[in-house]
């Protein structure tokens, strides 16, 4: 049965736009205030009928609209222009225009999140999450062909009779009675609950704060991160200049780096000799790096016919007896120091290995252009290997 | 109930009896237009040259007036818009500068070696840029093409307006299909054609400078202040009784909502073209606003941020000022004001570009003061044979019911 305590409120159906209209005209002119209109889609002219007054939810919007914009504003000039000034393609540390699109992307953001914060929390009655004319027959109606109309029970002129006989004299049908939902209350909002909660994050937020900043440091602890020792970009207060980071020593070697003792010095008569053996792989890389940057100039089997049509002079032929006469140290040096101030070092692209591989790869090329007899049998010998392999 | 759609033989011609504009109107515009144009003549002889720029201002402030009234009237036919049907004639005899708009471009086709540097031969000569570009910027292809798109403008204006008179005495639907078909063909071609006719006569005054949005620019600010002369006419007929008595406050609510939509538009457009420009500070784009932040520019540049979207927006975002006659009379003059100091800060500062020296006349007023004489003539002249209500039209009925 209808507890009275618990009664919303009292709705109606009505069948047209029309008859809403009119229904709604005459429940404001009978007085009621608190009283509502669902319908399927918006009415145009209801809310005149309704004398509806004009929503405050605009200055939420507003207000938070403007927090967003201010906010973002100090936060951009906080960070950009006074705890941190970076010069960005040399603009001002304070750059109005770069600043703009991200001000209105967060007012916008800021005002239509709380717009409908603030609107659920109106209408649902926050922590509540349903309203009561939700699940009723009423608003299965209204959401798909009826028009509806509830007079609340909180109205001061409410009178559970006359207003069902106001709606049935305006033409409502199925007038219904609708309760508030029992709304017990939420056991995760006790007072009680809540404060255990402050409590126990509190304590936890202490211990661990204790513990990771104070108690780690009593001894017996020593960790390695916890030592006295310059860290790089820091300011230093030992050394004259304030910098942390040292530079080496003169002369200093770095780890796996062999030094070049002839880097710059174009005719020596002292040499390195080839520490890499002629195998697959090596030359492999040397024909790789050798196809990259000598043949541009020398050709590409090393004739000293160039791919440069004449826009570059052209590179010697690495078939001459003088070139088939140079030592691998010397062949390296020039790669390394570049010859006559035509052809340029290749220190910076070549690594020293790449080099060295790339000087067996020429004494193959020079060997294939002047082979002796004995290499025509080993081919001979590996054709035929490869051939009954290949059956 | 539901409405009844209303019937061919439908007249609201018992709601609407034509009342003549007082006599007032047409003197006052003749007034304007007299001593305008009599200043302006003064101001030519004085400098031919900085006349040709004053006059450039008026003619692109007359243009953007009305084309923004036709894109109204457009727009309203493709749309299918209901609310603004008691204002389209308005809107119409608003557009009818359209066709004055190719007598007037003749002074300009005459004092172009005046505006534009590259009419210089010796500065083609020596630039390689500007020789590249003589195949575009080259006078006979310049005059032809800008005629020819006036001379679109103005058929489509022709066709449109008198369709939309004849269905007032012979009350035909179809002819508002006809226009529905002329307005959805109307809308891409003025898009287009706007923005050619803005490079032409005022981006091609700051030499090697391009912007592609400056079309987009220009178009914004042609349908706001296209919609502020309407709201300013419709709301001052309406509230003196000439357009019927069943028009409502919320037939007004829809014009301060497009002056609104477009002022914050144009600070769309006008802001992405600063900052991309500003941010990229190519010396070929930025000395565009160099020129508009040198000496007295820079304030007229930051009034022009002020009065051209912060002043109209705060006074239109509140709901209420969208129906308050007054509060809509003041912003739509104050619109067409700061439209008059926007095409002022578009032409001017340019005038360096070709060695002349800017400084503040009083003769500059001579134009502007031309130009709104012009449009009252105009607008009294034609409302003069014409019902100030579309009274053949058949969304005329549903108009009247309409509300917010």
């Amino acid at each position: 049965m209808v507890d009275e305590k618990r009664l919303f409120g009292i709705a109606a159906l009505f069948d047209t736009p029309d008859e809403i209209l009119h229904a709604a005209k005459k429940v404001s002119e009978a007085g009621y205030k608190n009283y509502d209109v669902n319908t399927p889609y918006p009415i145009h002219g209801i809310d005149k009928a309704m004398k509806l007054k004009s929503s405050k939810l605009g200055y939420v919007t507003l207000f938070f609209g403007f927090f967003g914009a201010s906010s973002i504003l100090f936060f951009m000039w906080w960070t950009l222009s006074i705890n941190y000034p970076l010069v960005i393609g040399g603009k001002p540390y304070f750059p109005l225009p770069a600043f703009v699109p991200i001000t209105f992307e967060f007012t916008v953001l800021n005002a239509v999140i709380s717009t409908f914060i603030a609107m659920i929390a109106i209408v649902f009655n926050l922590p509540f999450n349903s309203h009561p004319l939700h699940d009723t027959n009423y608003m299965k109606n209204v959401t798909s062909d009826k028009y509806g109309l509830v007079i609340e029970s909180e109205d001061p002129n409410f009178d559970e009779y006359r207003v069902s006989e106001l709606l049935k004299s305006l033409g409502g049908n199925s007038i219904e009675l609708i309760q508030n939902p029992e709304r017990k209350a939420i056991k995760v909002l006790e007072p009680k609950f809540i404060i255990f909660l402050i409590i126990v994050a509190g304590i936890t937020a202490m211990s661990t704060w204790w513990t990771l900043n104070k108690f780690m440091y009593l001894p017996p602890w020593n960790f390695m991160s916890n030592q006295n020792k310059g860290s790089a970009q820091a300011e230093s207060s030992f050394f004259y200049d304030k910098h942390e980071m040292r530079e080496p020593v003169n002369g200093t070697v770095a780890r796996g780096f062999i030094p070049y003792a002839f880097e710059g010095v174009v005719d020596t008569n002292e040499f390195y000799s080839n520490p890499l053996l002629p195998t697959k792989s090596v030359l492999a890389l040397g024909q790789k790096k050798f196809l990259t940057f000598c043949s541009p100039c020398h050709g590409n089997y090393g004739e000293g016919v160039s791919r440069l049509h004449g826009f570059f002079p052209a590179g010697p032929t690495l078939h001459s007896a003088r070139v088939i006469g140079f030592s691998d140290g010397k062949i390296y040096n020039i790669i390394t120091n570049g010859q006559n101030g035509i052809m340029p070092s290749y220190a910076y692209q070549i690594t020293r290995d790449e080099r060295w591989a790339i000087i067996n790869y020429i004494r193959v090329l020079q060997r294939a252009q002047n082979p002796k007899p004995t290499d025509f049998s080993a081919i001979s010998e590996i054709n035929k290997e490869s051939g009954n392999a290949s059956n | 109930m539901p409405q009844t759609e209303s019937s061919i033989n439908y007249t609201e011609k018992t709601y609407y009896i034509k009342k003549e504009l007082p006599k007032s109107l047409s003197t006052l515009g003749f007034t304007l237009l007299i001593i305008g144009v009599i200043l302006s003549l003064i101001s030519y002889i004085i400098d031919p040259a900085r006349a040709s720029f004053g006059y450039l201002t008026a003619y692109i402030f007359l243009l953007c007036i009305g084309l923004g009234s036709l894109f109204l009237v457009s727009m309203e036919y493709t749309a299918g818009a209901v609310w603004s049907v008691p204002f389209r004639r308005v809107s119409e005899l608003f557009a009818s500068s359209i066709p004055f708009l190719l007598l007037l471009i003749i002074p300009l086709f005459f004092s172009m070696r005046h505006l534009f540097a590259w009419m210089n031969p010796e500065v083609v000569a020596g630039d390689k840029v500007w020789q590249a570009r003589m195949s575009y910027l080259n006078v006979p292809f310049f005059v032809i093409r800008d005629i020819v798109i006036l001379l679109v403008w103005w058929l489509f204006y022709h066709l449109i307006i008198r369709n939309s008179r004849k269905q007032d005495t012979n009350l035909d639907q179809k002819l508002t299909t006809t226009n529905i078909k002329l307005s959805a063909a109307f809308i891409p071609i003025f898009g287009f054609s706007v923005s050619i006719f803005s490079f032409d006569w005022l981006m091609s005054m700051v030499p090697k400078w391009f912007s592609t949005i400056f079309g987009v620019y220009i178009f914004a600010d042609a349908a706001w202040v296209g919609f502020a002369v309407v709201t300013l006419a419709s709301v001052l007929l309406t509230e003196n009784g000439y357009l019927g008595s069943k028009i409502k406050k919320d037939h007004y609510y829809s014009l301060g909502t497009w002056m609104f939509a477009f002022t914050i538009f144009w600070a769309y457009i006008a802001f992405s073209q600063y900052m991309l420009q500003w941010y990229g500070n190519l010396p070929e784009e930025i000395i565009y606003y160099v020129h508009r932040w040198n000496g007295g520019w820079k304030y007229v540049s930051l009034i022009l941020v002020i009065a051209h979207f912060i002043v109209p927006f705060l006074f239109l975002v509140p709901r209420n000022s969208k129906t308050n006659p007054k509060i809509l009379i003041f912003v739509s003059i104050w619109i067409i004001a700061t439209q008059y100091l926007d095409s002022y800060w578009l032409v001017m500062p340019s005038m360096v570009n070709n060695g002349f020296t800017y400084s503040f006349s009083l003769l500059d007023f001579a134009f502007p003061i031309a130009a709104v004489g012009l449009i009252i003539v105009l607008f009294a002249a034609v409302a003069k044979k014409q019902n100030l209500l579309p009274i053949g039209d058949p969304k005329l009925k549903r108009s009247w019911d309409f509300h917010l």
